[in-house]
């Protein structure tokens, strides 16, 4: 695998990441603020009559409560009526966002599992050239340290790069990298994974079979990312492409540098994304000033698209169960990973800027939320590497992920508050980080011991 | 059963969802902290006294039931904050969950993370060569690993909800039933391999608990016998 490392610049651009996380639901421009309030209205009517008309019976816990706290509520502010509807569809949405990220690590952690390929070290990529094979703990610890410099300093020229790019408007650019690396990821990064996953089960397979599987796998890959595509079909193209991601993450980080790495991309993310110099931060903010969504590409979108425009306002989509996405609302967005070029879409529609002005027109509006397919391959490199290198086997892999969820629930309960941009990873894999160690340290020798007891807590 | 229970109860209303992986996570840490607390005593004991480390153990035993208990409280103190919070954000004065609802799935994500702890690894293995038991112990390892899982599942969701009842009508003895009864559950399990010792008080147990919750729930031998009735 050595000539991987010698692998042309695509492989830059997996290292490319930003996170935030944004709801796609609170109105970044005052003017979209003010449709919004103007199509809003005639449901807050309808919202405030059936509140204080409404008699429910509440359990007998709420009794006093309800009618007392509803009220002062509901006269609120339009503002606060915005939030409670945000908040109202919390929870929706935090599934949303739960089940492809449970997906994405369950395929990380099977193939681990599974694929002895992933597990072995076979070299190392450019970007962490320290190797870690040392004998002593501290020069392993200084060459951990120092691999994690280069990999962040890589990752932060990239990103400005992006945002360079972003702002001087080199669309075909920026358009042809991205194409360019999921190119890449989705023919190489699968073939290899695809080989080695045959070699694992001893399923033959000849070269053209192969050829056609990968071929047809990748077209579709493409299309589907970049152009149009029915949203699970992308949303699954996404989740396999931040899988194989992790994969490569998982095999070719030495160990150490893996943990520190993690721990270091969090710090930076949240300062990318909060500080006001930061390069997501205005990465976003250029985004949501042109009105413009963020690259079709780095995003992973629970919401779908009108691919209504201006000039049908009438036309409307499906039904019910659309969710309306905001063109200018993409400002928020977890997105991570240019690294992955992916070329991870969340639109379907030709024409977003449209979408704005047709939001008017619309009825009753649900909002998606994005998470920026960074994060998701580093929670699941973070979920796959404590499965393959835990000895207490399943208990940290369990305990990470249910650490790595319950993060992501509290990021996604910052957003409702905040309504502004913000880092996925930090919460997440700070808890993820704590909860591999204590429980690879501390719990496992207390569950096998009991276990060998045969006794129960 | 505990996965069925799942998929038909709780995996339809996402809001249930996150209470149950937050339930989940709760029994975590305080197992985190109990398991904290036994590594201390034990590395600051001496490693080679036996019955020193089974004393040690029951010792940790018994504290982590009595942290789990008490995380179960400080989870009923969280979810009674929220269930404040969605009532004035709904739209029409109610709470979009009941607190017994809540109860109910609190116990779940209890029971499903402790049960997946117990059962994970052992599952795993059994995924091995057969060999359990050389080395004298009793052949029926499996087998009553697997129905004390769901013995102890089981009875976490009855807890939950007991304790809630307990903690909202301020019955300061049902609260202390539940902790008996985990103690006494756990205590029995000391008794292995003498299985008859530990998987049938634990049954009885959870007969009781799961007669005691149903009427708490609301439920009634009417109920129950309308209910089979209606079905068969």
């Amino acid at each position: 695998m050595i000539t991987f490392m010698n692998n042309s610049d695509s492989e830059e651009e997996p290292c490319n990441e930003r996170t935030s996380l944004m709801s796609a639901e609170s109105p970044p421009v005052p003017s979209y603020q003010d449709g919004l309030q103007a199509s809003e209205a005639g449901e807050a009517q309808a919202h405030r009559k059936r509140r204080t008309g409404g008699s429910c019976n509440p359990n007998n816990i709420t009794d006093g409560e309800a009618p007392g706290t509803g009220v002062p509520v509901r006269e609120s502010t339009s503002e606060n009526e915005e939030e409670e509807l945000t908040l109202k569809y919390g929870a929706k949405h935090v599934i949303m966002l739960f089940v492809p990220v449970t997906l994405c690590m369950i395929v990380v952690v099977a193939t681990i599992k599974s694929v002895r390929f992933y597990t072995e070290k076979n070299g190392q990529l450019i970007y962490t050239p320290f190797s870690e094979d040392t004998p002593s703990v501290g020069q392993r610890l200084l060459n951990s340290v120092l691999n994690t410099i280069i990999m962040i300093s890589v990752i932060v020229v990239m990103t400005v790069f992006l945002v360079l790019l972003y702002k001087y408007r080199c669309y075909k650019f920026i358009h042809g990298w991205l194409i360019l690396s999921s190119l890449m990821l989705l023919f190489l990064f699968t073939y290899i994974y695809l080989g080695e996953v045959l070699k694992t089960y001893n399923v033959a397979m000849d070269y053209p079979t192969l050829f056609l599987i990968i071929w047809n796998f990748g077209a579709v890959g493409m299309i589907c990312i970049h152009w149009k595509g029915p949203l699970q079909l992308q949303q699954a193209y996404l989740i396999m492409i931040s899988a194989l991601m992790a994969l490569v993450f998982i095999k070719y980080l030495p160990e150490w540098s893996a943990w520190v790495i993690l721990g270091a991309i969090s710090i930076y993310d949240l300062m990318a994304v909060l500080c006001p110099k930061g390069p997501l931060r205005m990465l976003v903010e250029t985004a949501q000033e042109r009105n413009e969504p963020i690259f079709p590409a780095l995003i992973y979108s629970s919401a779908m698209i009108w691919t209504v425009g201006m000039a049908k306002p009438d036309t409307a989509p499906r039904g019910p169960s659309q969710q309306t996405w905001d063109a200018a609302e993409d400002g928020r967005e977890n997105h991570r990973s240019p690294s992955h070029a992916a070329s991870q879409m969340s639109e379907t529609s030709p024409a977003p800027t449209r979408a704005i002005t047709s939001l008017e027109e619309l009825e009753e509006e649900e909002r998606g939320v994005k998470l920026g397919l960074g994060d998701f391959i580093f929670y699941s490199v973070l979920v796959g590497k404590a499965a393959a290198t835990a000895s207490g086997d399943w208990n940290t892999t369990l305990a990470c992920f249910v650490a790595i969820l319950i993060g992501l629930c509290l990021t996604l309960l910052l957003l409702a508050v905040f309504k502004k941009a913000l880092p996925a990873l930090p919460i997440s894999i700070t808890f993820g980080l704590v909860f591999y160690f204590s429980t690879d340290n501390l719990v496992r020798p207390f569950m096998d011991t009991l276990a060998s007891h045969q006794l129960y807590i | 059963p505990a996965l069925g229970l799942f998929l038909f109860t709780i995996a339809r209303d996402p809001l249930r969802i996150i209470i149950l992986i937050a339930g989940a996570f709760f029994w975590l840490v305080s197992l985190l902290l109990s398991s904290l607390i036994w590594f201390i005593a034990v590395k600051a004991s001496d490693p080679q006294d036996e019955p020193l480390q089974k004393g040690l153990l029951i010792f940790g035993v018994m504290f982590s039931v009595l942290l789990q208990e008490a995380f179960r409280f400080l989870y009923y103190k969280l979810l009674r904050k929220a269930i404040e919070g969605l009532v004035a954000l709904s739209e029409d004065g109610c709470s979009p969950i009941s607190i017994q609802q809540m109860a109910y799935v609190a116990g779940v994500g209890f029971g499903l993370m402790s049960g997946a702890f117990s059962m994970i690894n052992l599952l795993a293995d059994a995924l091995g060569p057969g060999t359990v038991g050389i080395h004298g112990d009793s052949q029926l390892y499996f087998l009553t690993s697997a129905f004390m899982t769901m013995v102890l599942i089981f009875l976490h969701t009855f807890w939950g909800i007991l304790f809630f009842h307990g903690c909202e009508h301020r019955r300061w003895w049902e609260i202390t039933a539940v902790v008996v009864m985990h103690l006494a559950v756990s205590g029995s399990t000391f008794c292995n391999p003498l299985y008859v010792g530990s998987l049938v008080p634990s049954y009885l147990l959870m007969a009781a608990a799961a007669a005691w919750a149903y009427s708490l729930s609301g439920g009634s031998t009417q109920n129950l016998r309308r209910f089979l009735l209606c079905k068969f």
